[in-house]
Parts: structure tokens; C-alpha cells; sequence
């Protein structure tokens, strides 16, 4: 029988107390829609649960000039909700928002997809793409990293023992800015993602792209940055042969398994068709 | 293993049960509280016929333990009618024969309500988005989606 | 939108009321197989086996039985031995010795999810606990889940007592074919001599779930004294009841069942899994015992329908008349011997007047769960194939699909190739209110394609009981033994009041248990309008003539002076205007008076089921560079005889028009390569979602069943018959690529589209 306990810490330094007190056997519960799966399913045996709902730095959303801090326990229902980030970045808002049910949504938070680590992650690619940066509280204190630097595997997170994600930050938007994630899934909705593709980008006045990031999910074991796609997308007006150079680029940085979402094969050609059309949706945004 | 003692509010009803750290709300719901008009039929958040509202939000009961219920507000399907006047939509749903078989339709209802407070006047499409993740074997979705739409449009008429 | 062969006026039939259960299924008060808790109730689970073949060597339940908090623990030991024996179980056939090895695995397990013991404890975590202190082991063998490749000679066999039936001579070593299974009309040799064209596919589809959001549920509850009830989510109780008693080696009598409001069952709930397992830890522990399954043990051990390998050849002469029709089916049964293959191959051509047919199949045991019904068993899988090839030979013959299939459609007086003459049918009706649909002819745009099929199901009729009973005051309680799996007590409420002329308000139907009225077969086969109305309105007919008793001695004249009319017992004839009619309040007041209590009871065998047929036509649009398909429109015309419950006759069309959807585009069971069932939930095995479809628009059209009293024929199971054919031929309209194989999910159409095949 499971000794199980669970702890509704009120206060940041409280969670990282219980963290490092239960050296490695406890785990973070925020939204729940990954962890009670997987308590259920009889693939984890945590002795402790911390509910960190109920910490202050955890549960807002803050705009500081143009940019926006995120609590890691945020819902995406309430992050929709929020008309400066659905403004600012439809991108992120909409792949947080693809994920699971309306019911789900009530939920699902960005810190738990992300140290959820899930290749498929449908917020990842999109945080990724907006190059966001993660406030991380420990035992030694706080520190910062980049979203891209915190998936290392299947499952698994470079955070430290008795470490959490406390927030996101969204840096402020130049003008001329979009983002979009589309994701692949065999129905219209409930499905993990097959294949994700975060686009972000800024476009000059001539409608050149001046900056880009594009990131893919699914398709390999962490989410994958494409230098070469932002290669294809800086300085180009999004032009066909620019998005014949970015598909590429998507396909050849692919490193799928066959598994029972999709095959290799699929998988890459897909990558290539979403990264396109992302990168479409992005420069719609970006001229709107 | 010790009881967790919760004080919480169900269905405007102020209530306190005991329970497992790893019990559900939807297993607190149905075993301790006998609340058993949300149902299990995947334990994992991907039918919704364990749909309930917490503090106003739609969510899947089996996702959620049983722990985290302590200060919120909970409406399940016990709590739609008032006294004895079925809520708009479950007069609708019987009306349009929106259900075959009735197991989904407590999540559906929970679901189509959290729905028509948010937004008033939703398109066929947004009504299909919203209740994607309420599964129907029976029905198909048509009568469901029509009962909604109609009843919509009947709310918005009352009100107006 | 519905068309009738005939216009009556009637007062309930065709209309939709309010069901009389509605309100407690809005409101969360009905109570389903789960939901029942008795005092001192344990918990009930399931070990099941994690390997798809193995042979159990050893089962050591003590440390199980040693910890507190559990009262019974079973396994193989507490089952009674069964000798083989066949015995009818809605449209498909039931060995005892089979559904016992397959409700707790008996020396061997055959697939991943197979019941091995069962534990019953105090609380759910103890359950599992003690799931966890059960030793088995297991000796792993090979296993085979494809059904060609249990076909192969070096197969590992299931079964050592399996030797093939249907074959002369026997075989003489045993393979894992349970039997073969011929039709044959004419000769279909000289037939393909006599054709132009011949169109000869071959078609693959996987096993697919029927998906009812409800799992088993079922509570025990054994005395002392031998005695035992049972409350369970059925299709049908008195068979559970049968099933129980008979592997529990009780009397019938000693055991009764009560069926819960049900969540879907679709056929899938036809027969028992969970049911003897918690009688038996009920027996043991001596305390009540609930057993409920998973949703990851409701698809990795209840049955499925089968996946199947199928061969169809077809000849036409020019002018498009199919001249021969041949096919081979090979359905997967499962673990246990039993596939849909009889209907299947039965179906296959039924829609169509052909001199020369020639089907076959074969009924193959594989290492998945034992198959068990689903809506229309077998035809789905059948007909997708040969409505796939006639659309291909109507595209070639540059014929309209539907105008192919007005040339060789089966009507009233045409010899099915299956054996019966058919009586009058509606299958040219259907052809006709498709092609004069709007949706035939509205306009396509790019990507888009618009595909058509048809579908047959037999539909039967059977054993049922009902009986009525005329309360104080003039309402009626009437009680059958059909578990309502989509709003049949409305139904029969509405035929109850029609035969009587009275307020169907004033009719309260319930489902009754199994020791309170007659044998009644199991809801399935989409028998029960048609049969368990009949009952229904044979009881109500023998109150009427009772109430014209009544009414006759209270004014002293001859029971034929009197008739029953628009609620009322009136004088007539001779007598008549010489008293006020009397009302069924009336007379109900005053029945102990006038002779006692007015009730009654019937029991019959209803014969004369009508079959039934639909056309379906469906837009689709693909994206060419996915793979994924749309549906756009989808319209599904049904031949239902008299509608009784206008509503729910379009929600049956409707959930299996859905179900055929997602058989069609998503749908399928996920083994790897160790046997194991990789997609045990609703994540993964992808039934569609609201967000999936379009309305889903239908026609009644309504030949009526002369063998009904108000025309009923079966609708159920029909509408989940043409949607694969209909999707496949949308497909092949949209991009030009005929897709042989189930489902068309968008990994397999961009493969195609890609390979321009």
C-alpha cells in the first residue's frame, strides 16, 4: 500500500523545503492531467505530492513593459483568458490551449507540460520558439534558464534535486512580431501530438524577416531548436523557395521513432508540411 | 496511511469527507460521498463523463485528487436543477432527446453549461471544440450539439 | 425527414415524447452498474494475464489470501468444469466451456488481458495489493495475432482440440481454424463467363471495440442458503442469468438478476465476464462483492468484433447487371472460436438480386480478446468490401453508383443468396431518396469527394415477455424484460398507449428483474421494438378485451356489444348509445369489484422480423499533404418500417452512422510484437469526437413489416453497415485512390497518395 502524503504548501521557500526533504521522492502537482495519469497507471510511486496551487509566485500573470511573467502553475484556461498574452503571443496561448479537453484546459499548466518532458509536449515547441526563460527556485537559491535548455530527455528535466519551475517570462514583442504552433493529430482534437512546429518570427517594414525561431515537437527525443529553419526564414520574405529551404530543414533535422502515433516515415514529412504552414500563420499575425 | 479530513463546499452545500491521499474527487464523489451521477469511464481525462466544475472551471473529477478540493467550490450534476426545475439544458436535452444510453450526458450537461456561461452564443463549431473532450458512443453528437445550440439561443431569449 | 409507404393516423406512434426515464438520466439519479453500493460491500478485482500465450504452470494465491482486508481470492479451482456445448446468445453462438475459460483462464492464457484470479477486499487499495501478491508463473509460447498468419501452417495453435469444421474429410491435426462456411446460389464460374468486366479486390480491416463509454459493472450479492442476486450493466439479464447459473452450478431459479440502466453496449455486453467472477468471490467471502473494469481491461479483455482479410470478385455485363458475386472471408474470433463469420458471409450480397454467389469463410482463432457481438456482427466488414468494388465498377462502366445499385437491388419476392425470399422491403427506396437528396447533387470543391454504399442487416425477432397491469386509477404499469439501451421504454410506453388509446403519460414502463416476469431474449439483434412490442401490445390487447369484460357486466350485455375505442369501453351494436362509455379509470375503480384485479401477462415468440437496409452518401475533403480526411455532409437514408420514437429512430442512425466513422477513419486495436495491446484506452484507440463531424442527417423512409402490428422493423444495427464502404468511395471520388485497407487513417492515405496508387 502506497505511504503516500500530500502537502498544499502556501509559499515558494515552504515547496522547496518539502522538495529537498524528500529527496527525489516527491513530485510537483500543479494542473494533475499528467501526474494522476501516470500515479494511476502504476508508473510512478512518489511518497509525497505538493500541490503548489497555492503559491503566490506561481498563479500569476504580470505584464513588465511588454513582457510577461507567467506563473508555472497557470492554467491554460486562465492564461487564454488574458488578452495581453493572447494578443502578444497567439503562438504560446494556442499550443497551451491544444492541449487535451476543455476540460483539461481547467487545468494544464506550462511549468507541468514542460517538466512533464513528454516529447510530445504540445507548450514546448511554442515556448521554445518565443526563446522564454524559466525563473527556477532551489535550495541554493534562484537562477534562470532558457525553455530549450530544460527538456534533456523522454521524462526528463535538467533541473536539479529539490529544484521547481516557479515562472515563464515572455520577453517584450518588436513590432511586426507573430507566433503560431500547429500540431498534427489524426482526429481534430484529444490526440497527442504527432508531429508540433512553433514558429515565431519578426518581419522589417518591407516584410523581410528579420529575426526567427522555429522549434518541432514529436519528433525527436527532446523538442528540437532549427537553426538551419530560422536560417531559411531570416531575410526572406517567406517566399516559395524559403519555404521549400525551411520544409527541408525541418524533415533533416527529424529523429522520430516508429511508435502507435506515427511512423518515421510520416512523421518527417509532416514536420515539413506544419513548419510551413506555421511559418505562414506567423507572418499573417506578424502583418496583422 | 493517515486520512486526509477535507472541508470543502458541493453544490452550494457546505460538506467535509475523509480521504486517501491518492483518491480521486471523482472517487470521493462516488464511494464517500455517493455523489454517483459523475461517472468513470477512463479514469484518465479522456471521455469527461466525470465532468465537474471547481470554482467555476470545467475539469475531469478523476484528475484531481480528492485532497485538492479542500476550500474550493465544487457543482456537480446533482447540483443542476434547482429544487425541482431542471436546468434549461436538461429540459432540452429530454426535449431533443439529446441521450440514448445517459451515461455521458451528466459530463455533457456540466460541460454545455460551463460552455453557455462562458460564451452566450456559440457557433456549431465552437460547440463541437468545446465538448470535444465529452465522448458520446451512442448519439453520434447530433441531437446533443442541436439541444445545445437551441438552448442557447432559448437562454439568450430569455434573457434579452 | 421521413417518407411513408402508408399514412395512418396514428396518435403516439411516430411521435417523440419525453422518455419516462429521461429525467434521472439528466439529473444524475440513474443508477448504472456502478453505482449500486450495498452495505458491507467489497471490492472485486481482476489479475490478468501480461502475455498474449502462455501456459500457466503455477498459481500461488496464499500471500493474496494472507492479507488483511481480503475475504476471497479465486482462480480456475473455483469454477465448475464445463463440457463443450453451443447454445444460441443473440445473433452469434455461445460454448460454455469457452466463456469459462474465458471468464478465469483454465491452464492457459490465450491473450494480453486474459482473467487468471480474482481477489475481493475491503477497500480498492487492498484489491490491488493483493493483485500484486498473486505469483503466477507463466510458461510464455508464441503467439499470433494476424489472421493470415494464423492461417500458416507453422501457426502456433491455439487450441489442441481445434480440428477444422465444415471440411471433408475432418482434419486429422488441429489447426486454428474453428470451421469454414459456405453460401452458394447458382454457378458462379458460368456467371463470370457471361460478364464484361470483373473487378476482383483484396480488403483488410482491424479489429475495432464497440466502445460504450460505460465499463462492466456488476454486484453480487450470495447467501448462505445457495441463494444469489445480481445487479449488472446488461444487454440482457435472463441470459446473464442462464450464463451465471449454469458456471456457478446453480438453479436457475436460486439466482436473480437485475439489469442497471445500462451505458452502451452496442452487443458487446451480450454476454459475461465480470458477472460469474463476482458471484464467485461473493460466494466465497460471504459478504456482497462489486466488480468493476478499468477502462484498460474493458479493450484489452472484452470483446471486440473480429479484424478480417477479404477477397471480393464481382462480374457486370455492360449494362451494369452483376451477373456473379464471389468472396472469402477471414474474420479473426479471438481467443475462443466464434467470429460474426456466419452473418458476415450472409450479408455480404444480400442487398442484391444475383443469380450466382459464392461466399466463404473461415472462423480463425487468434491471441487477442474473444470477440464478441457488435451492431450488425459481421456485415460491416463484408459489405465495406463488396460496396467498395461496386463503386469501382460504376466508376468504370461510367455508371451513377446509386443507379448500379437500382439495376441489381433485392425487392420484395427476390431469392437472397443467404436462402429467404424477402417479403416487402425498402431498399429501392433508399437508392431513391438518396439520389433525389440535395446532398446527391450540391457542388464539390477541391480535395473534395463524395462517396455512396449500402448496407443489409437481418434484424430478429425472438423470445420475449411483458406484462400489464391496470393501476387503482386507471394508469398503467407495464413491465418488460428488455434492458433499454436507447429509449425502448419509450417505445414500448407509446405502443402500450396506441393498442389501449390512452395518454402515453399514463403509462409507466419499467425494465423488470428476472424473477419477476417471463424469459426475455437479450436486447440485440435489434429485436425489441419489433418483438417485445409485440408482446407488449398482445398484453395490451388482452387488457382491452379484459376492460370490455368489465364494462360488459357492469351493464349487464354481451362482451361483443362492447368495444374498446379512443380509451373508452362503448356500448354497441344492439346496445349501443344505452350507456355513457366508460373510461380505463372508470373501470379500474371499481375491478375488485367487478371481478378483481386487471392484469396480464404474454410471452411469445415474435417470427416475421423485417429486415432492413440503408443508403448512406458522404462528402469528404482530404488534405493532400497529411493525409487527413474530413467529413463535410453525411446523410444516412434507412429503411425502419413504421418509426415508433421518431427521435430515437434518427439517434440510432445517427450513433451508428458515427460508429461506422470511426471504423472507418480511426479506429483499431494496436498489438507489438509481444502480443500486448498498446492503445488500451480512449487516448489511443480514437473513436471520433464532436469535433470530428458534421450533423449527421437522416431520412426515414418507412416500408412497413406486415408482420408487426404497427409495421415495426428493426432499426439498430443497419446504419453502422454502409459508412465504410461510404467513406472509402468519398476517398476515392476525392483523390482518385481506392483504399483497401481499415482504418484510412492519414498515415495510410498520405503513403497513398504519395505512391499514387
Amino acid at each position: 500500500m502506497s505511504a503516500l502524503t500530500y502537502k498544499s504548501p502556501g509559499s515558494l521557500d515552504e515547496a522547496v523545503n518539502m522538495l529537498v526533504a524528500a529527496s527525489g521522492d516527491a513530485k510537483l502537482l500543479a494542473g494533475g492531467t499528467d501526474l494522476l495519469v501516470q500515479l494511476r497507471m502504476g508508473m510512478i510511486h512518489p511518497k509525497m505530492i505538493i500541490d503548489i496551487k497555492k503559491i503566490p509566485e506561481l498563479t500569476g500573470i504580470k505584464e513588465e513593459n511588454g513582457s510577461y511573467r507567467i506563473g508555472a502553475s497557470v492554467s491554460g484556461a486562465v492564461l487564454g483568458e488574458h488578452a495581453g498574452m493572447v494578443g502578444a503571443w497567439p503562438g504560446v496561448v494556442e499550443a497551451l490551449e491544444l492541449i487535451g479537453s476543455s476540460q483539461i484546459q481547467g487545468r494544464a499548466t506550462m511549468g507541468g507540460n514542460l517538466c512533464n518532458a513528454s516529447p510530445a509536449a504540445d507548450a514546448v515547441p511554442a515556448m521554445i520558439a518565443a526563446d522564454a526563460v524559466c525563473t527556477i527556485a532551489g535550495p541554493n537559491g534562484q537562477r534562470e534558464a532558457r525553455v530549450e535548455d530544460i527538456v534533456t530527455g523522454p521524462g526528463k528535466t535538467s533541473l536539479a534535486d529539490g529544484e521547481m519551475v516557479v515562472d515563464f517570462v515572455f520577453p517584450a514583442r518588436p513590432a511586426c512580431s507573430g507566433d503560431a504552433y500547429l500540431r498534427f493529430i489524426p482526429r481534430t482534437e484529444m490526440d497527442i501530438a504527432v508531429v508540433g512546429a512553433g514558429v515565431s518570427l519578426t518581419l522589417d517594414n518591407a516584410g523581410v524577416c528579420t529575426a526567427a525561431r522555429v522549434a518541432l515537437g514529436a519528433v525527436a527525443a527532446t523538442q528540437l531548436v532549427l537553426e538551419d529553419g530560422a536560417a531559411a526564414l531570416i531575410g526572406s520574405t517567406l517566399d516559395g523557395a524559403a519555404m521549400e529551404k525551411l520544409d527541408a530543414a525541418a524533415r533533416a533535422a527529424c529523429r522520430p521513432i516508429n511508435d502507435k502515433r506515427g511512423t518515421i516515415e510520416y512523421r518527417t514529412k509532416v514536420a515539413g508540411v506544419l513548419t510551413r504552414r506555421a511559418a505562414k500563420i506567423a507572418q499573417q499575425r506578424a502583418e496583422g | 496511511m493517515a486520512k486526509i479530513h477535507v472541508t470543502t463546499t458541493i453544490n452550494g452545500e457546505p460538506t467535509e469527507f475523509l480521504c486517501e491521499p491518492q483518491q480521486t474527487m471523482l472517487d470521493v464523489l462516488r464511494d464517500e460521498l455517493r455523489l454517483t451521477g459523475s461517472k468513470e469511464g477512463c479514469g484518465t481525462g479522456d471521455c469527461g463523463a466525470c465532468s465537474v466544475t471547481v470554482d467555476g472551471r470545467l475539469v475531469c473529477s478523476c484528475l484531481m485528487l480528492g485532497a485538492e478540493a479542500e476550500g474550493v467550490e465544487v457543482e456537480t450534476i446533482e447540483g443542476m436543477a434547482d429544487g425541482d426545475t431542471l436546468h434549461p439544458l436538461q429540459q432540452k436535452f429530454l426535449e431533443r432527446a439529446a441521450l440514448q444510453c445517459g451515461i455521458c450526458t451528466p459530463g455533457f450537461l456540466i460541460a454545455a453549461k460551463s460552455l453557455l456561461e462562458k460564451n452566450p452564443d456559440p457557433s456549431e463549431t465552437e460547440v463541437r471544440y468545446w465538448l470535444a473532450g465529452n465522448l458520446c458512443r451512442c448519439t453520434g453528437y447530433d441531437k446533443i450539439i442541436r439541444a445545445v445550440l437551441e438552448c442557447a439561443a432559448d437562454m439568450r431569449g430569455a434573457s434579452a | 425527414m421521413t417518407m411513408t409507404s402508408e399514412t395512418k393516423d396514428y396518435k403516439w406512434v411516430g411521435t417523440s415524447p419525453v422518455r419516462p426515464d429521461g429525467n434521472d438520466k439528466v439529473t444524475g439519479r440513474a443508477m448504472f452498474g456502478a453505482d449500486l453500493m450495498l452495505p458491507g460491500m467489497l471490492v472485486g478485482k481482476v489479475l490478468r494475464s501480461p502475455h498474449a500465450h502462455a501456459t500457466i504452470k503455477s498459481i500461488d494465491i496464499s500471500k493474496a489470501e494472507a492479507l488483511p482486508g481480503v475475504k476471497a481470492v479465486i482462480t480456475s479451482d473455483d469454477v465448475e468444469d464445463m463440457e463443450s456445448a453451443w447454445v444460441a446468445a443473440g445473433e452469434l453462438q455461445l460454448n460454455y466451456r469457452d466463456l469459462s475459460y474465458n471468464v478465469m483462464a483454465n491452464g492457459k492464457v490465450l491473450y494480453d488481458g486474459h482473467a487468471v484470479a480474482a481477489v475481493a477486499a475491503t477497500s480498492s487499495a487492498i484489491a490491488n495489493a493483493a493483485l500484486d501478491l498473486i505469483d503466477v508463473d507463466y510458461e510464455v509460447l508464441p503467439h499470433v495475432i494476424d489472421v493470415e498468419e494464423a492461417l500458416e501452417p507453422d501457426a502456433p495453435i491455439l487450441h489442441d482440440d481445434m480440428f477444422t469444421e465444415g471440411v471433408t474429410p475432418t482434419p486429422d491435426k488441429p489447426s486454428n481454424v474453428f470451421k469454414e462456411f459456405d453460401i452458394a446460389l447458382g454457378d458462379v464460374e458460368a456467371g463470370f463467363a457471361k460478364a464484361h468486366l470483373i473487378i476482383e479486390r483484396k480488403f483488410k480491416s482491424a479489429p475495432v471495440h464497440q466502445g460504450y463509454l460505460e465499463p462492466h459493472a456488476a454486484v453480487a450479492s450470495f447467501g448462505e442458503d445457495g441463494q444469489a442476486e445480481l445487479w449488472c450493466c446488461t444487454q440482457g439479464h435472463f441470459s446473464v442469468r442462464a450464463y451465471c447459473a449454469k458456471l456457478l452450478g446453480m438453479d436457475i431459479a436460486d439466482l436473480r438478476v437485475t439489469a442497471s440502466e445500462i451505458g452502451g453496449g452496442f452487443g458487446g455486453k451480450t454476454t459475461v465476464y465480470l458477472e460469474p467472477v463476482a458471484l464467485m468471490l461473493s460466494r466465497k467471502a460471504g459478504k456482497p462483492v462489486r466488480a468493476v473494469m478499468t477502462r484498460e481491461d474493458v479493450f484489452r479483455a472484452s470483446g471486440p468484433t473480429s479484424g478480417a482479410t477479404s477477397w471480393v470478385k464481382v462480374g457486370v455485363t455492360n449494362d451494369g447487371k452483376i451477373v456473379a458475386g464471389e468472396a472469402i472471408f477471414k474474420y479473426q474470433a479471438g481467443a475462443f472460436a466464434g467470429s460474426p463469420i456466419g452473418p458476415g458471409c450472409m450479408c455480404a450480397y444480400a442487398p442484391y438480386d444475383i443469380e450466382n454467389v459464392k461466399v466463404k469463410g473461415y472462423d480463425v482463432v487468434t491471441n487477442r480478446p474473444k470477440v464478441a457481438a457488435y451492431r450488425a456482427p459481421g456485415a460491416p466488414i463484408s459489405e465495406h468490401a463488396v460496396e467498395s468494388v461496386l463503386d469501382e465498377i460504376a466508376k468504370k462502366l461510367g455508371m451513377d453508383p446509386i443507379e448500379l445499385r437500382e439495376k441489381n437491388a433485392a425487392r420484395e419476392g427476390t431469392h437472397a443468396a443467404y436462402g429467404p425470399k424477402f417479403g416487402p422491403i425498402g431498399f429501392a427506396d433508399t437508392l431513391a431518396a438518396a439520389k433525389a437528396h440535395p446532398h446527391y447533387s450540391a457542388p464539390l470543391g477541391p480535395n473534395q469527394g463524395r462517396g455512396v454504399a449500402s448496407g443489409f442487416w437481418f434484424n430478429i425477432g425472438g423470445s420475449s415477455s411483458a406484462t400489464v397491469n391496470v393501476n387503482e386509477d386507471g394508469t398503467l404499469a407495464l413491465a418488460t424484460g428488455s434492458p433499454d439501451i436507447g429509449g425502448s421504454r419509450a417505445s414500448m410506453a407509446i405502443m402500450a398507449a396506441e393498442t389501449l388509446g390512452i395518454d402515453v403519460t399514463d403509462v409507466r414502463p419499467i425494465v423488470a428483474d428476472t424473477a419477476s416476469l417471463g424469459y426475455t431474449f437479450l436486447t440485440g439483434g435489434s429485436r425489441v421494438t419489433f418483438a417485445t412490442g409485440m408482446a407488449v401490445i398482445e398484453a395490451s390487447k388482452k387488457i382491452a378485451l379484459e376492460l370490455r369484460e368489465r364494462a360488459a357486466k357492469t351493464w349487464d350485455i354481451s362482451v361483443d356489444a362492447v368495444v374498446w375505442e379512443d380509451g373508452k369501453a362503448t356500448p354497441a351494436g344492439a346496445n349501443a348509445g344505452e350507456f355513457e362509455p366508460l373510461s380505463l379509470a372508470d373501470l379500474a375503480a371499481k375491478m375488485n369489484q367487478t371481478g378483481g384485479p386487471i392484469s396480464t401477462a404474454v410471452s411469445l415468440n415474435a417470427e416475421g422480423a423485417g429486415p432492413g437496409f440503408g443508403t448512406h452518401i458522404c462528402d469528404v475533403e482530404v488534405d493532400r499533404e497529411t493525409g487527413a480526411v474530413k467529413i463535410l455532409r453525411y446523410t444516412a437514408v434507412q429503411d425502419c418500417g413504421q418509426a415508433i420514437h421518431k427521435a430515437y429512430v434518427e439517434g440510432q442512425i445517427q450513433g451508428g452512422a458515427v460508429q461506422g466513422i470511426g471504423w472507418a477513419l480511426n479506429e483499431e486495436y494496436i498489438y507489438n510484437d509481444k502480443g500486448r495491446l498498446e492503445n488500451a484506452g480512449f487516448l489511443d484507440y480514437r473513436i471520433p469526437v464532436a469535433s470530428d463531424l458534421p450533423m449527421i442527417d437522416t431520412v426515414i423512409v418507412e416500408v412497413a413489416n406486415p408482420n408487426h402490428p404497427y409495421g415495426v422493423r428493426g432499426v439498430g444495427e443497419v446504419p453502422i453497415v454502409p459508412p465504410m464502404g461510404t467513406v472509402a468511395n468519398a476517398i476515392d471520388s476525392a483523390i482518385g485512390i481506392r483504399m483497401t485497407e481499415l482504418p484510412m487513417s492519414p498515415p495510410k492515405v498520405l503513403a497513398a497518395l504519395d505512391n499514387g496508387s
